[in-house]
């Protein structure tokens, strides 16, 4: 499993949408935990990253508060967009500019 | 079922508290202590100290951590209890939102205590009332009894319907009056009261769970809609549960509103808690003079008796709602919801607010009196002189 952050577990995982008063649970408590719960559609901004600009600093994938981004077996970091909540710090931190906020189109 | 013989004890409205606890098998209690609160958290600690009881008591540095230990017990599945009083209850404010958002079956005492200042630790219904909003149910007791069997069906109703519960007793003519309770042995609370059967529990480690996490504008609308649904449900397991205590231990709480000479009375007294119990002895004395009255005690402000009130309003000519409390820029909190729940209803009796015992001030069989003979003028005129009356004020 090569994108994304928690390998197999992430198979089962799940955008959890209720569409009746009757799915809901009764006390608002989570049916599992975000490991099994997507928390990525809050997004307005997405992070995008360009690999001719990236130098391998790891920077971004220390200061991600989710974490959301993970890093490829070439070394590069790539962004799980299930999870990444379009908050911009590794955008901000990057110190080569690798990183830009787009706005994102559902 | 084992044959029904009470323990009588002669015990203050508090120590009534403390011993529902007991016999409710409460696993955890969190409490701070307050006028007049203390002596019910005393009692419990004296159980446990004594090895009469097997509670984990938690003594917390402020009555939000009092409530956020009790949330934090009750999340693990155990059953769980406070108590407090006017300040305390008022600081507990957020954690009480919590409490009935995530669901959770606590029950708690509240002593009625003025709101300072001017500072007092004398009866008064605003703390508890003030919290009407929070999602808690709320039950109001007339006597030590009361207090003791209202506990043990609160624990009952709550966790039927997951919706935590406060009762109410009165400051000193309650907590600290001492009158005779009839108490349940605890085998047979046991057979009323099993043990718990949590929603949810935090404790399940192979099946991790967070709870009241963000809900976005999608999902929280739909969370608020299931517990108002708990709230009406709640009428019926509450009529259910309180027959059930009336077949077993002999006093019935089927009915929230406790009524009395209604079919036959021009006007009702309406009340809650303790000054009820004043109105019923000045009933009893007026009838005998050949006053048409009758009386309604409210026992749950949460849920609201709307119906029952609806039966009470369409019998009588006139409703006298006593009101221990006041809500600053309206009226007295009770009359104002009894009149809200008769709106559209086509039930049109009058109805005066009398603001009586705040801070304490007592209120009387004679006051009662003066009342009824105030009400019968109106009911004989048709012509209501004011709406709101604070009655004791010096003039």
């Amino acid at each position: 499993m090569e994108n994304t952050l928690f390998g197999e577990k992430k198979a089962e995982a799940r955008k959890l949408t209720f569409r009746s008063i009757e799915q809901y649970p009764e006390a608002p408590v989570s049916l599992g935990t975000t490991l099994s719960n997507f928390t990525g559609d809050w997004r307005t901004f997405m992070p995008v990253i360009d690999e001719s600009k990236c130098v391998k600093c790891y920077i971004c994938w220390k200061f991600c508060p989710e974490p959301a981004i993970y890093i490829k077996p070439d070394g590069y970091v790539a962004v799980d967009y299930d999870y990444c909540k379009g908050c911009g710090i590794c955008a901000n931190e990057c110190p080569t500019n690798a990183i830009t906020m787009e706005k994102e189109e559902k | 079922m084992a044959e029904y013989k009470p323990i009588r004890k002669v015990v203050s409205g508090n120590y009534a508290a403390a011993y529902a606890v007991k016999h409710a098998r409460v696993q955890v209690v969190a409490a701070y202590p307050i006028t007049p609160q203390t002596s019910i958290i005393e009692k419990i600690a004296e159980f446990i100290a004594n090895g009469e009881a097997d509670i984990q008591y938690v003594p917390v540095e402020s009555e939000h951590s009092a409530m956020a230990a009790t949330i934090g017990a009750s999340a693990t599945g155990a059953r769980a209890f406070t108590a407090t009083a006017a300040q305390g209850l008022a600081l507990m404010h957020e954690m009480l939102h919590w409490a009935s958002g995530a669901r959770l079956p606590i029950v708690m005492v509240d002593v009625n205590r003025a709101m300072a200042p001017p500072w007092s630790v004398w009866d008064d219904q605003t703390d508890s009332l003030a919290q009407r909003d929070t999602g808690w149910m709320q039950f109001y007791a007339e006597n030590n009894q009361e207090v003791y069997d209202g506990v043990l069906m609160a624990f009952k109703v709550a966790e039927t319907v997951n919706v935590p519960i406060m009762v109410v007793e009165s400051a000193f003519i309650l907590s600290h009056t001492y009158d005779v309770v009839e108490m349940i042995p605890q085998e047979l609370v046991d057979e009323f009261l099993p043990p718990r059967k949590p929603l949810y529990t935090l404790t399940d480690f192979d099946n991790p769970i967070s709870v009241g996490a963000l809900a976005t504008p999608a999902d929280y609308y739909e969370f608020r809609y299931k517990l108002a649904k708990a709230h009406e449900d709640a009428k019926k397991i509450i009529k259910e549960v309180g027959r059930e205590f009336g077949e077993r231990f002999g006093r019935d709480y089927s009915d929230m509103i406790e009524k009395g000479h209604v079919d036959d009375a021009d006007f009702v007294f309406m009340g809650l808690g303790s000054l009820m119990g004043t109105v019923k002895e000045a009933v009893d004395l007026l009838r005998s003079e050949g006053y048409r009255v009758g009386y309604a005690k409210v026992r749950w402000f949460r849920p609201f008796p709307r119906e029952e009130l609806l039966e009470i309003a369409e019998k009588v000519k006139g409703i006298a709602v006593l009101d221990r409390n006041f809500s600053f820029g309206q009226e007295g909190i009770l009359f104002n919801e009894a009149k809200g729940a008769l709106y559209g209803t086509g039930a049109r009796p009058i109805m005066k607010n009398y603001i009586v015992g705040l801070g304490g001030r007592d209120f009387t069989v004679r006051d009662v009196r003066a009342i009824a003979e105030n009400m019968k003028a109106i009911i004989e005129s048709g012509k209501l002189d004011r709406e709101v009356e604070w009655f004791h004020l010096k003039r």
